[in-house]
């Protein structure tokens, strides 16, 4: 179920890329919101369930545990969970990309460009 | 006499009158020959463009829509097998299943963030598509990409200004999605 549930999200993707004028930027950015509307709706908890980590690692999953993590600290601290929640719940994805990130950009360079 | 002599006059104005009508209609009929020789042309020209298109159409290949879709799905499909290893593996060492796949997203994040930097990931990307866009993988890939791009523009405006080309929209409309949802479920508690 991982690889189908993730595949096939991927394949979404791809369909919106090739049939509409969306750029891989426009379809993140679409995915992250899809997520958290659907994780809003109760919708994305059980896909979570039953994929794992094919409903996680794509970007929906992003914007799922943006909501749960929202949700979860207005549960626990009321009103000021709608604005500590989101960011607890991805701070390590968040912190991982930007500080490896930044590592790789200054380790690295681009191909082809005598570096 | 006056009256004969207005009558010439208005016979002359009225030869006149016709005359001018005369040549009125001769040019408008010209212009309308001109304007259906340019239609005819222009036709032409679109007829010619349309079988050049047909031409074109008949050598390059058709988008290949299926084989794109195999690949993303194939390709995203085994990255998150491997993040569900990699949480797995983690869950077998005693931590929550919130904990190891906090761990596995890091990893994965660092795993697509490195392969960028090797220039591979970008290998993988002409094949796969949004196979390699939308896992978390493709999030690190896009912050790293533009990074590593831009850093001859410094390393503040160069590297850590053009990491967020990407993932600065990413993450404002999934912190407002996340606002907005956490508003609505706190009015309705």
């Amino acid at each position: 179920m991982v690889f189908v549930v993730g595949g096939g999200l991927c394949v979404i993707g791809q369909l919106l890329m090739d049939l509409t004028a969306l750029t891989p930027a426009h379809v993140l950015v679409l995915f992250v919101v899809l997520g958290g509307v659907l994780s809003g709706l109760g919708l994305y908890q059980p896909l979570v369930d039953i994929a794992g980590a094919g409903a996680t690692v794509p970007l929906l999953g992003f914007g799922h545990a943006l909501v749960t993590g929202t949700i979860e600290d207005i549960n626990n601290f009321g009103f000021l969970g709608i604005f500590s929640g989101a960011l607890k719940a991805t701070a390590t994805g968040i912190m991982a990309a930007v500080v490896f990130g930044f590592f790789m950009a200054v380790l690295f360079n681009p191909k082809g460009k005598g570096g | 006499m006056h009256i004969s002599d207005l009558g010439g006059q208005n016979k002359k104005r009225l030869n006149y009158k016709i005359a001018q009508h005369r040549t009125y209609n001769l040019k408008k009929g010209d212009n309308m020959t001109n304007e259906i020789n340019k239609k005819q042309e222009q036709t032409q020209e679109k007829m010619q463009q349309l079988e050049y298109q047909n031409k074109v159409d008949n050598i390059t290949p058709k988008p290949p829509l299926f084989k794109n879709i195999c690949w993303a799905f194939v390709v995203g499909g085994l990255i998150c097998i491997l993040g569900q290893l990699i949480a797995d593996y983690f869950e077998g060492l005693g931590l929550s299943k919130k904990d190891a796949s906090a761990y596995a997203t890091a990893i994965l994040v660092f795993l697509g963030s490195f392969f960028t930097g090797l220039g591979l990931y970008d290998d993988l990307g002409k094949r796969a598509g949004a196979g390699s866009i939308v896992p978390i993988t493709g999030f690190a890939n896009s912050i790293v990409a533009p990074a590593m791009e831009f850093k001859r523009e410094g390393y503040v405006f160069g590297v850590g200004a053009k990491m967020f080309v990407i993932a600065g929209p990413v993450l404002v409309y999934g912190m407002v999605t996340a606002f907005i949802i956490g508003l609505i479920y706190w009015i309705r508690q």
